[in-house]
């Protein structure tokens, strides 16, 4: 057998859509099974069992989503309340959700039947990703078969009235946050507002709201059918469950694969996805969560359990478990002058330290890549990530910041190097001064 | 009240305060750029960063983050210090270094900031951004390089002007401020944005290259180009005004004014009467002041005094009114009329309460109103800040308002009753009469020239059955406003500058009812049955009534001359001289006082002060400077007077809101303005 989770725990059973996606399909897989028993507990019930399993947000943060849920205001009083799903998968690295909104499409939508009953919601929006055009086509496919089974909508089997809607947005990067993705759902600018107030008080048009990951709500059904305990006795204490992970990049065999949290990287690597290219030793670095969390070297990932607090404690993340892996071959510095650009391309421009530091960290990147910068410039790089880090409005400045600190804190020999050859190769050497005229 | 502590001492304040709010309440100063009283918060800048305990380990936004009870405050830490010079080094990367060429420059937040909290160089090497320029009218000049994307400007042409014109496209450092279409921005209040700009990406458009702002006399006084009497600063440098600012005055402006008020300004130093002028076989030839009097007085006296007149314009001050009536009155002449445009208002009956001609919610209690209908005013035009009011208290959902006129785009939705008296009747089967009917503070607006007119008497009576039974003046609350546009026109209304009795009223007047016609800065009339009229004009600028003058006697414009003004409110204030007057002219009550010696009836005050003295004297109204009068009920249904409505519509007297006054008339600045509104497309595609 490889890797640890079994093929009965696992909750994606179609993830590489060899099976029907439809609901015939869904229910032989276990689907919509006794979802009206889930129901009749009682939303206290839900919550409660949600909190147990151990569950932490799966779009990258990793906040206990039943603590999230319990944050709703306990009665509707006289605004209703709402779900939001964020489907807006744009993380780079990142391809869990649209598996599963492509081939488990009714796990979502039962996930978000029980979480609206469990805060009161009728209404679920699932804001889709602008590229994300196939899965809206089959999640919009899946609503109506969810509607004409009568399992959502008015008067549905399950007696908790309920509408599902898709919203597809337009293929920003920001519209991920979640308050953006609320401003862009209502139709202005996705912006992300300021916090306080947060959702849970006034969210989706002044509303409460919660904003779950796709993931994170896919998951409710299986968790609540199987029970707490099933779900938490995967992974290690305080990070339980099993995980979608996405492994991409230098590996031989690159793929999705649904996981137990806290397996050994170096089992995920070899069990899963052929091994590094070249063989273990081959390895250089990894970037554990998706594009926003700094990179570890190989180092670091020896006996490596890919977990939340494992890598928070490395000074990483895991992030959307998006894992992407570096051999030897990379250089490093270019992988993340892409970064840079791509969230110089994606901010908002809303806040300075955002708007005008990405640009800045992204020109000195560009120069790093060439080698044409003064040695000093890497802490005056490293100060600048600092100045944006912390600073802003949403996250995205600590996402555009955290690649370049992991570059710098593991392989700044590197950019010294670089720079060094590139010094060495010109005969008249006039410094950055020159470049910058 | 809650408690929490700014570096350390502990300060009282109300729940609902922001940190900012708080730790200014300290005395603590926080910079920012995007935060502004009056505007939504954005919270994007990131200027005013401060330390918060208990909270993340990180500086928060102060503008935005609601203080609590037992909070710590710090805004000097080393972490608050670094945060202040991490962010202003950010805006000033790709901010130009223009200063010495910027018109901001001088008076520019980001400049002040930079010197306080920023940390003096740059370590930034790489290009610095530029961005295209835009065309956003007649009034705002853009230099977008500097812009630094607060967005006040959006947020305050949205907000406050009404007009969503405005916004930024485009994402991180490509995010530009921008009209979309490159269209002006059709605000009588777009000027705002200029002051608003804390860095020179808006400027004044018609002052640019103008002055340096340190080298400019600042005078504080009061604007005239409406009845509001916005409180205003007028810069000048030598005998040049160069610009009019507002000042703060919650009860009247707040910190707004209109471009009208704002630019009419460089109207002062054109058109101007610098000289006593005397019609000489058809021919108007300059001559001694001595030779002007001469030949009015003479006019007088030769003259029946049944046949003699005077009609007061709308920038008249009330020294120069009250001088103007005892000189008359004392020559036995009734036919005065402060009134040009035959408003039937005023204390026609010696029992008329004052009231009846104020508009007595007052301005910011008008935003206590919970219903307003508007008859016959297009208020955007006629008092563009009442009406930013209005849409303001509309905003927030707190008053439902009514039309009767034209139905005009006044910034927020009303329901259109009809355009005629007509409607005054539909009023009853309108579903808007139940919202009157259960408002608890109902309002009426009415507009002046609803008024004139033969019929006006008739509709005023109208207006005041509907008040009458709609409760719209009772105990503790009076809702009926009259909505004047000239700034002279309740000082002349107080002071009696109306025909009593069987004396001619301005529109008799003007139609060959009397011989020799003295016009005080009257230039809204018409002119055309003047031609067997012996003309006088007393006033500064050269248009329509010096054209139709037999002798012109030049007085001073509203900054040079100090002067007593009462608002449509009928709260009294003082103008400030900031200039003196051009060439030869001369404040007009010293006119009318010199005057008064040529016909050998001198008039028994030869200084301002003594003259007020009298004024106050004899009209108590004026002894109170900067006090709006207590709202007090009258009997609302014995004003008007029964009889014959035509079925004319109701429609406003002012066709264009820049052109009302002659000062805005030979305003370069509001002659653009104008263009740009009526054609818009042409002022683009330069």
């Amino acid at each position: 057998m490889v890797g640890i989770l079994e093929d009965k725990d696992r909750i994606f059973t179609n993830l590489y859509g060899f099976h029907d996606w439809g609901l015939e399909g869904a229910k032989q897989r276990g689907c919509w099974n006794a979802t009206k028993d889930i129901l009749s507990y009682g939303a206290e019930w839900i919550i409660t069992n949600v909190k147990n399993s151990g569950l932490r947000g799966r779009g990258g943060a990793g906040f206990s989503t039943g603590l999230k849920w319990s944050f709703m205001p306990k009665e509707v009083k006289d605004r209703p309340h709402y779900l939001v799903v964020n489907a807006d998968e744009s993380e780079p690295g990142t391809c869990k959700d649209r598996e599963i909104m492509r081939h488990d499409p009714h796990l979502l939508i039962e996930g978000c039947l029980i979480a609206s009953f469990a805060m009161q919601a009728h209404a679920c929006y699932i804001y889709l990703r602008g590229e994300y055009v196939q899965e809206r086509e089959r999640m919009e496919a899946a609503v109506k078969q969810a509607y004409e089974a009568k399992l959502i909508g008015k008067n549905n089997i399950h007696g908790w009235d309920f509408d599902v809607y898709i919203h597809h947005g337009a293929g920003a990067y920001i519209c991920g946050e979640e308050t953006a993705l609320l401003e862009s759902l209502e139709g202005k600018k996705g912006q992300p507002r300021l916090k306080p107030p947060f959702p849970a008080g006034s969210g989706l048009y002044g509303c409460p709201t919660t904003v779950n990951n796709v993931e994170s709500i896919a998951v409710v059904g299986t968790i609540l059918r199987r029970g707490a305990a099933w779900f938490a006795s995967f992974g290690a204490p305080n990070n339980t469950g099993t995980k979608l992970f996405c492994v991409s990049g230098h590996v031989n065999k690159p793929c999705n694969i649904e996981e137990a949290m806290s397996i050994p990287f170096r089992q995920l690597i070899e069990d899963h996805c052929g091994g590094i290219r070249g063989g273990w030793d081959n390895l250089k670095a990894v970037i554990p969560g998706g594009s926003s969390v700094p990179m570890i070297t190989a180092e670091q990932c020896e006996n490596l359990p890919m977990d939340f607090d494992t890598l928070r404690n490395l000074k990483s993340g895991l992030g959307t478990a998006a894992v992407i892996v570096m051999d030897k071959s990379t250089d490093l510095i270019r992988a993340i002058a892409r970064l840079s650009y791509f969230y110089k391309h994606e901010s908002c421009g809303q806040c300075t330290p955002c708007r005008e530091g990405t640009g800045w960290m992204w020109r000195v990147m560009e120069r790093m890549v060439k080698g044409d910068a003064d040695p000093s410039e890497i802490d005056t790089l490293l100060e600048v990530t600092t100045q944006i880090e912390g600073h802003t409005i949403c996250a995205l400045g600590d996402a555009a910041a955290w690649p370049i600190q992991g570059l710098i804190r593991h392989f700044r020999p590197e950019i010294e190097e670089r720079i060094a050859l590139y010094r060495s190769r010109k005969s008249n050497f006039a410094g950055h001064t020159m470049a910058a005229e | 009240m809650a408690k929490a502590k700014v570096n350390g001492v502990e300060v009282e304040f109300d729940p609902g305060m922001t940190v900012l709010q708080v730790a200014e309440l300290a005395g603590e100063e926080i910079p920012r750029f995007c935060y502004h009283e009056r505007l939504s918060i954005a919270g994007n800048c990131r200027m005013c960063l401060v330390e918060v305990k208990p909270g993340p380990p990180k500086p928060q936004a102060s503008c935005a983050l609601p203080a609590a009870e037992g909070q710590e405050i710090f805004t000097n830490t080393p972490m608050v210090k670094k945060a202040r010079e991490g962010v202003m080094e950010f805006l000033l990367i790709n901010h130009p270094l223009d200063c010495p060429i910027c018109d901001q420059g001088g008076e520019c937040d980001l400049q002040d900031q930079s010197v306080a909290y920023g940390k003096g160089s740059s370590r930034y090497d790489e290009n610095k951004r530029a961005v295209e320029e835009k065309n956003l009218g007649p009034t705002i000049k853009t230099f977008m390089t500097r812009c630094i994307q607060c967005t006040r400007c959006v947020r305050f042409t949205t907000e406050v002007a009404g007009v969503t014109e405005m916004g930024m496209i485009s994402r991180g450092e490509n995010a530009e401020i921008t009209s979309y279409l490159e269209q002006s921005v059709s605000s009588e209040l777009s000027g705002n944005v200029n002051d608003l700009c804390p860095v020179g990406a808006l400027t004044h458009r018609p002052w640019s290259f103008n002055y340096r702002p340190w080298e400019l006399t600042k005078t504080e006084t009061i604007d005239v180009h409406d009845a509001l009497g916005a409180h205003i600063r007028i810069d000048n440098r030598g005998p040049a005004v160069l610009r009019a600012l507002p000042r703060l005055k919650e009860e009247i402006n707040e910190e707004w004014l209109t471009d009208k008020s704002r630019y009419a300004v460089d109207g002062l130093s054109r058109q101007r009467l610098d000289k006593p002028f005397v019609r000489k076989g058809g021919k108007l030839v300059a001559v001694s002041w001595d030779e002007a009097l001469s030949t009015v007085a003479g006019k007088i006296k030769a003259t029946d005094t049944s046949r003699i007149g005077v009609i007061a314009g709308d920038l008249i001050d009330a020294e120069a009114m009250k001088a103007t009536k005892d000189l008359f009155y004392g020559l036995g002449v009734t036919n005065l009329d402060c009134r040009q445009e035959g408003a039937k208002i005023g204390p026609v009956t010696q029992s008329t309460p004052r009231e009846s001609w104020l508009f007595n919610t007052g301005i910011a209690g008008l935003e206590e109103a919970d219903a307003i209908l508007l008859i016959g005013t297009d208020l955007r035009a006629e008092a563009s800040l009442i009406n930013a009011r209005i849409r303001k208290s509309w905003l927030k959902g707190k008053v439902q308002v009514a039309v009767i006129g034209q139905p005009v785009d006044l910034t927020y939705d009303y329901a259109h009753i009809g355009a005629g008296p007509k409607a005054l009747k539909d009023l009853k089967k309108h579903a808007f009469r139940d919202v009157l009917k259960n408002a608890q503070k109902p309002a009426i607006l009415v507009g002046t020239n609803v008024l004139s007119g033969a019929d006006g008497a008739a509709i005023l009576k109208e207006i005041a059955i509907i008040a009458d039974d709609y409760d719209v003046v009772k105990d503790g609350w009076n809702g009926f406003n009259i909505v004047h546009t000239a700034a002279s026109r309740v000082a002349g209304l107080d002071l009696g500058f109306v025909p009593v009795g069987e004396a001619q009223d301005a529109t008799a007047m003007l139609n060959g009812g009397v011989d020799l016609l003295v016009l005080l800065g009257a230039d809204e009339i018409d002119t055309r049955n003047l031609d067997k009229t012996f003309v006088v004009y007393i006033g500064s600028h050269g248009d329509a009534g010096a054209a139709a003058a037999d002798v012109i006697l030049p007085g001073a414009a509203y900054t040079e001359k100090s002067g007593i003004y009462t608002n449509l409110e009928g709260r009294v204030q003082i103008a400030e001289r900031c200039v003196f007057p051009k060439g030869e002219a001369k404040e007009d009550w010293a006119i009318i006082r010199a005057l008064s010696g040529y016909v050998g009836h001198t008039l028994p005050y030869d200084n301002l002060n003594a003259l007020r003295e009298k004024l106050i004297t004899d009209h108590p109204v004026f002894g109170r400077i900067d006090v709006r009068p207590a709202p007090k009920a009258f009997d609302v249904k014995a004003i008007g007077a029964k009889g014959e409505i035509s079925d004319r519509p109701f429609v406003s007297h002012i066709t264009d809101f820049y052109l009302t006054n002659p000062i805005a008339r030979a305003s370069v600045a509001m002659a653009e303005c104008s263009a740009a509104r009526k054609a818009p497309l042409s002022v683009a595609a330069e």
